[in-house]
Order: C-alpha cells, then structure tokens, then sequence
C-alpha cells in the first residue's frame, strides 16, 4: 500500500516577489517554502501510515535545490522521495507539469489500494488544476477539496468543502485527493526524522527516465510546450482596509446609505 | 576549522524555530502569569523526539549530537525560557548521565521511559551544599537487597513533574567526595515525596521543588555508576548541562533582541524611529557582538562534547559569557522599551526576570570564575 504525495516548493509571499523578464518567477531569488496546501496533503498521507503502516513517497518536480524540502518533509516522516528535475521540463504550465508528475507517479506505479495525494493549490499559481490534470491523465476517479479523509479497505470516504456547504463522497482506491488547509494541523519534522532524513531512498527522475512514458507527450512539456502563454506578472495594488458597520440592524442600513449617497454611487 | 552547522542541525533549527513560533510564543506570557507548567507543551516536544534528542536511536531517541541539542533550548529559550529549561535539564542532567554511566538493564529501562514521556530530573543541590557540593548530608544506607535514602533536595527543576530523578547521596560520610554515589529514583518509590514548590522571581513555568526522601526504598540495581563515583558523575554532568544553560541564555538574549529590534524601529520619538539614533544603534551592535560570541563559545563546547574532547572549560566560559551577556542585555531590552520595557505588555520583562537564573544555576558565575582559572592556572 502507497500513498503518493505530490508537492510544490513555492515562493515565500511573505517575502519579496521577484518576476524574469519572460514573465516566470525569478525562484532563485526568493525564499521558498513547501507549498501550505501541500503540507496538508502530506499530512494526510502520513496520518494514515500512522494507522496502516502505508509507505509515503513524496515527489516534487523543480531544480535540484528542491532536494532540500523533499529531505525535510521525510524528516516529517515520509520513507522515500521523487525528485523529477530536468531542464526540459523548465517553464511547463499546469497542462505540461501534470503530465510529467502523472508519468511520474506512473513510474513510481499506481497500485489498488494506492492513492495519490496533492494540494488544492499552490500559493504562487493559483490555479487549482494540477491535481485534478493528474488524476485524469492517470484515469482514477479524483476528489477535490477534501476537508475529512475516511480509508476503509479500498473504501475511501471523503468531505469535500465547497463555498456553499459540504458534500460527502465515497470512492475505490486507487483515486487522486487533494487536500485543503481544513484536513488537518500539518505535523513538524521529529528530531529523530531529521536524523533519518538524508540516509532515506531519494530518486532523481530526469527527462531520459520520463521520455517513453506513454502520459508525456514530448511537444507539450517544458515552457515550449506549455499552451499557457505569460504576457505580464505583476504585482496587484493593495485593496483598502474593509470597515464594519457597527449598531443595530437599522443602524448599519442608514450607515451604509449615508456612504453610498455620499459617494454618489446611489 | 569549520563553523558551517551540519544540514541535520540547521533542520533541528528550522524545526525548533516553526514550533516555537507557532506552540510556544503564544502561550509563553501566559505560561508566567499563571506560574503554569506547559505540560502540552512538553507532551508535543516528547512525540517530536526533542525531549531526549540525544538518547541513542537503540533506546528510543533520535542520536542527535550536542550542538543539535543546544540549538534546540536555544530556539525555545527565544520565546520561553521556562520550555528551554525543562528541556534542557531533561536532556542534560536526567538523560545525559544515564546514557553516560548507566548499566545496560538501566539505560535499556530508564532511557527508553525518558523518551516516551516520563520527565526526568536531577537532585544535587541541599539547603547547606549549593556550589560546595560536596556537604550534602542526604545518605544512601545499604541495607542487604536495597538501599535506603533519606534526606532532602532543594531547588530541583522539573522537581513536581518529574517521573525519574538521578539523585546524589552519601554512601560513606568519611570519604568526603569520594563517598558520594548516584541513584536512579522513581517518584512513586516508596519513601520519595515533593517538598515545596518554589516562588521565584522568573522562570514561572518551570516547575521547581524541594524534593525529600524518609527511609525511600530505592533497588540495588538503581545505583548509578561505581559506588562512591557519584561526585565525579555530578560535575561530568553538570559541565554538559552548562551547555545547555548556556544555550537557555543565548536565546533569551536573542529573543530580546528581535524585540528590541522590532520595538526600536517602530516607536517614534522626536520624529523619527528611535533605531535612527545612535545611542539605539550602538547597544543594537554590541547585542549582536556578545549574541555571536555566546553563539560561538556554546556551539564550541557542545561540538567538543561531541566529539569526546574535554570540554570542562569550554563549557564554563560558554555559560558564563551567555549568561552574564544575557543579564547585561536583557536588562538593556527593557531600558530601549522604555516604560512599556517595565510593563507586562512586552516580553523583555519577563526575559530580564528570566535571565538572572543563568547566572546562578548550574553552576553561579563565580563558580564558572573558579573553573575556567583552574583550568589555566592549573592547580
């Protein structure tokens, strides 16, 4: 039994954002962290080794100093890593990056009683479409947004957290997951992981290991291939602070009115 | 000479830094108010393999080294001083001479208790032997198939909360030092009991006690080392756990620092940020001198112990030079707040209350005085 975790090494937004002139992020010069949402991907996966003894493989795809969060999220507990680096993969959008991570994963192999674990989203993207792309590519059945995770034999019974309320959804494995901040308080790296951490199994999957798998197509990988096109990355303007009206409901009726009014905007 | 930390140690350090921001800052003023011992605190810090980090992997602990652990206290000790004290007397002087001295049968019983949960203490200090240690009347009478303690202990850290204390006491008064030996005693043996709980001036969340013993029953298998060892024991311990003390006041210092830095720049005064005068500016750059320099000698000694070099004095100039910057700055943290320096509202009162103790316990800074001049004068 596997889980696999796919996860993301982002830029630290709390720091300075730096964009290349191709309108990519300028990683080298930013902090990084492991993606958040990722962090309760990994958690999942390692909450339910704690219950099963499943093994958890962790794979990322980034240069090769992203070696470093793959070292610390086995220090959390996870028993191997796949690190997928190559300069041909450089630059791929959300369409060319599920392809290499699904090759990926399909190297690592998918079993039965296997599921594949990602975050919603990464905090630099924003887009929420790799984990969905993945499970796709790899034809299991996928739940997004998952706030409650249940693993019964090869039941998996999951709460997804949607805007307007939940819903509860019952699956086979093998399937895809993606996590949301809501799953779990993510663990911290144990003493003893840090010391395991760098004699764990670490794997370098580059272009040559991928190249033949059958879910990459080689016109549609690396930022040549990518069908997403950056035109312009820039910083949005800072929205001004919103303000609660205070008073009863009446109150806070003839509030907003007077503002409106006062604005010519009724 | 190499003063890059290994990629084991700055990970204990990003680990350490991310729990105490997120577990131990904020909790750390309350945990003063209330005099309250941070028991979830340290329950987390067990299942993280913190406390008894350095217990071999064979026992139940991570096998980390001595600047691993130093880094640890240090970390905590940034935002609570009390946290880093627990667990550096746990890993220090509980652990430390067990894993040091212990029988096989003891370390395989003891240690594996000590990381899974247990606290452990170490009782040396009585109300008339503090730095002379070695007018401790609590005795050790063999009595066939085991030994009976009586006596008391004063001013043991961890002394209501503690499972596991390795204890001093004479086995043969007319020996003087040499008739001192080390036990290994569980508080629910029969004849152990805790004293009173002391009211001091910081360090309000680690649990400090009188601990007694009336005719305490303690196995003969608990005695820990040669008999008649027990003074050496002691002092090899306690120049470990000085690195652990030292390691306490380099991060209370630093953790007033970065309030003072972040109080300095943003409180304006005749127009500008009070960090924009040189008076500010100065005691800012001799802060970050004396937090290099405690950095430097702690990390020194904790890597000498390491690797099995003698570290005695090495330990003594670390904890003296932490602790005695560490008052000195501490009290300087709180002159740079000004009169919100002087309320509850900012931590660096409680860091300047804190940071007296480095300066006495473990050894007091005369004590340190002693060994580092012996060690250069020879005797």
């Amino acid at each position: 039994m596997k889980y696999i975790v796919c996860v993301k090494q982002v830029p630290d937004t709390s720091g300075k954002v730096a964009v290349k002139p191709d309108g990519t992020l300028d990683r080298a010069s930013m902090a990084t962290i492991i993606n958040p949402d990722d962090k309760n991907a990994i958690e999942a996966a390692l909450a339910l080794k704690d219950q099963n003894g499943a093994e958890v493989i962790v794979v990322t795809m980034g240069p090769p100093p992203a070696e470093g969060m793959l070292r610390e999220i086995m220090a959390m507990g996870a028993d191997r890593a796949v690190l997928v680096s190559g300069r041909e993969f450089g630059g791929s959008d959300t369409f060319a990056t599920s392809q290499i991570l699904a090759a990926a994963v399909n190297k690592i192999g998918v079993d039965e009683d296997d599921i594949v674990f990602c975050g919603r989203q990464a905090i630099d993207g924003d887009t929420a479409q790799v984990g969905p792309q993945i499970a796709e590519k790899l034809g299991i059945p996928q739940i997004t947004y998952a706030a409650d995770i249940k693993v019964e034999g090869k039941k998996v019974t999951v709460k997804r957290m949607l805007e307007d309320g939940y819903m509860t959804i019952e699956t086979q494995t093998p399937c895809l997951i993606t996590a949301i901040k809501e799953l779990n308080e993510p663990r911290y790296m144990s003493i003893g992981g840090i010391f395991d951490c760098y004699s764990k199994p670490m794997e370098v999957y580059d272009f040559n290991t991928l190249k033949d798998d059958p879910l990459i197509e080689l016109d549609t990988i690396g930022l040549k291939g990518s069908p997403t096109n950056i035109f312009a990355s820039f910083t949005p303007p800072q929205k001004g602070a919103g303000e609660m009206l205070q008073g009863s409901d009446q109150e806070k009726v003839d509030t907003l009115v007077g503002k409106l009014l006062a604005k010519h905007i009724i | 000479m190499d003063f890059n930390l290994t990629k084991e140690q700055e990970l204990v350090r990003k680990a350490l830094a991310e729990f105490t921001e997120a577990e131990v800052k904020p909790i750390a003023a309350e945990t003063d108010r209330t005099s309250q011992y941070p028991k979830d605190t340290i329950d987390k810090l067990f299942r993280y393999g913190v406390m008894g980090m350095c217990v071999p992997k064979e026992f139940g602990g991570a096998g980390a080294d001595d600047v691993a652990a130093a880094i640890a206290v240090e970390e905590l000790s940034k935002q609570c001083a009390s946290t880093g004290d627990i667990v550096a007397t746990h890993n220090g002087l509980c652990c430390g001479p067990i894993i040091n001295f212990g029988t096989p049968d003891q370390k395989k019983k003891y240690l594996s208790m000590l990381t899974s949960g247990k606290v452990g203490a170490f009782a040396l200090t009585e109300p008339d032997a503090g730095s002379d240690a070695s007018k401790g009347t609590t005795v050790a009478e063999d009595a066939g198939d085991h030994w009976v303690l009586n006596g008391s202990k004063i001013f043991i850290t961890n002394g209501y909360v503690a499972d596991i204390f390795v204890v001093f006491a004479m086995t043969d008064p007319s020996k003087g030092t040499r008739g001192i030996s080390a036990f290994i005693v569980e508080k629910d043996f029969p004849g152990f009991s805790v004293g009173r709980h002391e009211v001091k001036m910081g360090l309000h969340g680690s649990p400090t006690a009188e601990i007694v013993f009336e005719d305490c029953i303690v196995p003969k298998e608990n005695l820990l080392g040669q008999l008649g060892k027990g003074f050496k024991i002691a002092m090899n311990t306690l120049d470990g756990g000085r690195i652990g003390i030292a390691a306490q006041a380099l991060g209370i210092l630093e953790g007033a620092m970065n309030e003072t830095i972040e109080f300095t720049k943003s409180r304006v005064q005749f127009g500008r940020p009070i960090s924009k005068f040189q008076n500010t500016q100065f005691v800012i750059a001799d802060m970050e001198v004396a937090r290099n320099a405690a950095q430097l000698l702690t990390y020194s000694a904790a890597s000498k112990k390491s690797e099995g070099k003698t570290f005695t004095k090495d330990a003594a100039m670390a904890k003296l030079f932490a602790s005695e910057a560490c008052m000195h700055f501490t009290t300087k943290a709180v002159q740079m707040h000004g009169g919100y320096g002087y309320t509850n509202d900012y931590p660096v009162e409680r860091m300047m209350r804190d940071a007296k103790i480095t300066e006495i316990y473990e050894g007091t800074s005369e004590i340190q005085r002693v060994v580092i001049s012996g060690n250069v004068l020879g005797k």
